[in-house]
């Protein structure tokens, strides 16, 4: 990407090293090493299977690797939970949406801020001015996320009762309410049509370049991804079989082998 | 229609506040005979705030429990044993305290929640019923050595002043149970109900979001026990005025889950309405007998058909309205007010978009 930009790409913040992950003897994962840099657009790629969302969760802790490591803002993670990667500044959305479903808009964007709320139950039930004060503050936060996105219209409807688009784009709101510095998307695009692809596309590319957020993500369609993202890594049956820019990624015959099938 | 989400604005405090006002000058001044008292509004409110405690638990963290009368056999007994041994806490602090000890039961039986979930929960959680009733009949320090089986429960003494009469005890009963429905409403709407609603609807999403699963699920069983211990106290020495450990088997449990599924899960409304329904329809049921089959009817079969429409409404409300009849009174609610502002032009002032879009 040719313009300039406010947040300058800079050093890795997201090592991954030598991750192999296995489910029973199935090999979902191996020997799989690739880095993000901070304030990137990283994507990762990959026929069906692959190992993508695998990865994603091996990263984010819900899987536990068998082998290798995960560093994260310089510092190697020894066990890895959810927990942990939110509380550092790593925040997710999931392939097959994990939203709260009978919750409102508002209120599943306000989960997202719950690292930034300090105040504890008793204090919640007594309901005094310092809790007021901090809900006032998560909320602010959590309608500007909500006009940002363009959901005004629908922010109390109850999540479950929304289209496919709508849920995928309420998933990346909660993800920004974290104000993590890293955000992984497992398929923020699937199953949208043009134009909501293009404004998701949008989306991604906007909270990358006001807020400096680094974004990985997983995406099929090969359009967008060449579009969008500064640097792409291939994943075919586990191994990473090409790493680089769009275009030298476009250029490797291997992975144009894995897409388009080679004849044996 | 537009959906109705199950959450409480700052609205409706204000309306449970009028309400509890009424409930203090209004059934006092109505109400004279002691029947409404003893047999109806004391169990009732008792019998509602356990059931906010399973709703925590059960409506808003989602995790299927059953015990809520171990919990309240704990409470129970806490009180007596408090107001016997250490009499100088007064009746609010032993009701606070013994809250307090059946929270730590609530905390020590939540605890398997962090690996088993759904029906297995249920089963796990049903040892709290049993251990806790177990543990007061085996050891009698418990019962301070009654060799009776039923203790009397000692008097309400709050600053001196005896509170025996059935209109003082609904008094403190409204008042314990107002103050915490008022709390579990800012719980719940408050950013502590998020995270168990969050837990209940998506424990993943809610991890990754920095939602500590162990710290949400331990929390809300030991405010969940902490209700049902309190308001086992209050069934104890307000509605029993005795005490003893069969008062809180499986079927005061059962009652209670009852209460909370047909009430709504997950609504603190709804613990009352549900709460009132299982309370007074088997009332109903009786005067029906008595009234219009003129006892023609025996009373075992009225009893067997009052279980066989529990049953039925169970099934009802599980398959068609999840949220209970709380669902049903705001279905109704909104009903009224569309029709309201549909027909009057001074409605459609103050929100105009929203009658456009409909």
């Amino acid at each position: 990407m040719a313009y300039d930009r406010k947040f300058k790409i800079g050093k890795p913040i997201l090592e991954v090293n030598n991750i192999s992950l296995a489910f029973g003897g199935v090999k979902a994962i191996t020997d799989t090493s690739f880095n993000v840099l901070e304030h990137e657009v990283r994507a990762i790629i990959g026929p069906n299977g692959a190992g993508k969302s695998s990865m994603l969760n091996c990263i984010n802790g819900i899987y536990k690797p068998q082998k290798g490591t995960v560093s994260f803002k310089g510092k190697q993670i020894p066990n890895i939970t959810p927990n942990i990667m939110a509380q550092m500044g790593l925040s997710r959305t999931f392939q097959n949406l994990a939203l709260f479903k009978r919750m409102s808009v508002l209120d599943n964007i306000l989960v997202g801020r719950k690292l930034h709320t300090k105040t504890n139950f008793l204090e919640v039930a007594l309901q005094l001015p310092k809790v007021k004060k901090e809900e006032k503050i998560n909320r602010d936060r959590s309608e500007e996320i909500i006009s940002f996105l363009e959901i005004e219209d629908i922010k109390d409807t109850p999540v479950g009762k929304l289209p496919y688009g709508l849920q995928k784009k309420v998933e990346l709101g909660r993800a920004l309410a974290t104000d993590s510095s890293i955000i992984l998307l497992d398929e923020p695009m699937a199953g949208m049509n043009v134009e909501e692809k293009r404004d998701m596309c949008r989306f991604i590319l906007k909270v990358n370049d006001e807020l400096g957020t680094t974004m990985v993500l997983i995406e099929h369609d090969m359009g967008v991804v060449m579009d969008i993202s500064d640097r792409v890594v291939v994943l075919d049956y586990g191994k990473v079989i090409g790493d680089g820019t769009p275009d030298e990624i476009m250029a490797n015959q291997k992975v144009i082998d894995a897409y388009l099938g080679v004849e044996h | 229609m537009k959906p109705v989400l199950m959450t409480y604005t700052r609205r409706d405090i204000i309306n449970f506040c009028v309400l509890m006002f009424l409930g203090l000058i209004i059934i006092p001044t109505f109400i004279s005979t002691e029947y409404w008292y003893t047999s109806i509004l004391i169990p009732w409110l008792c019998l509602a705030l356990a059931t906010i405690g399973q709703q925590i638990v059960m409506g808003y963290t989602g995790q299927l429990a059953l015990g809520a009368a171990g919990f309240m056999a704990a409470g129970a007994f806490a009180m007596f044993n408090l107001i016997l041994r250490v009499p100088d806490l007064g009746f609010f602090g032993s009701l606070i305290v013994s809250g307090l000890i059946a929270a730590a039961f609530g905390i020590l039986f939540g605890l398997p929640s962090l690996k088993v979930r759904g029906i297995y929960l249920m089963v796990a959680t049903l040892a709290s019923q049993f251990f806790i009733i177990w543990m007061i009949d085996k050891f009698g320090w418990f019962k301070n050595y009654d060799s009776s089986g039923i203790i009397t429960a000692q008097d309400i003494v709050i600053l001196g002043k005896p509170f025996t009469t059935p209109l003082a005890m609904y008094l403190v009963c409204l008042g314990v149970t107002a103050v915490l429905t008022l709390l579990a409403m800012n719980m719940a709407r408050g950013s502590t109900g998020r995270n168990w609603m969050a837990v209940r609807d998506m424990d993943i999403a809610a991890e990754s979001m920095g939602v500590s699963l162990l710290k949400t699920k331990v929390q809300a069983f030991a405010i969940s026990a902490f209700y049902c211990g309190v308001a086992g106290a209050l069934f104890a020495f307000c509605y029993l005025k005795s005490l003893e450990p069969v008062a809180f088997d499986i079927k005061l449990s059962f009652k209670i889950l009852f209460m909370c599924i047909l009430g709504g899960l997950g609504t603190i409304n709804g613990a009352f309405i549900g709460a009132a329904f299982i309370l007074l329809f088997p009332v109903l049921l009786n005067s029906v007998g008595n009234n219009v089959f003129h006892g023609a009817i025996d009373a075992t079969i009225i009893s067997s058909i009052e279980q066989v429409i529990f049953g039925l409404l169970m099934i009802i409300f599980m398959i068609y309205e999840p949220l209970g009849m709380a669902k049903l009174w705001e279905n109704f609610k909104q009903n009224i007010k569309s029709k309201l502002s549909s027909s009057s032009i001074k409605n459609l002032k103050s929100s105009p978009l929203k009658n456009l879009k409909k």
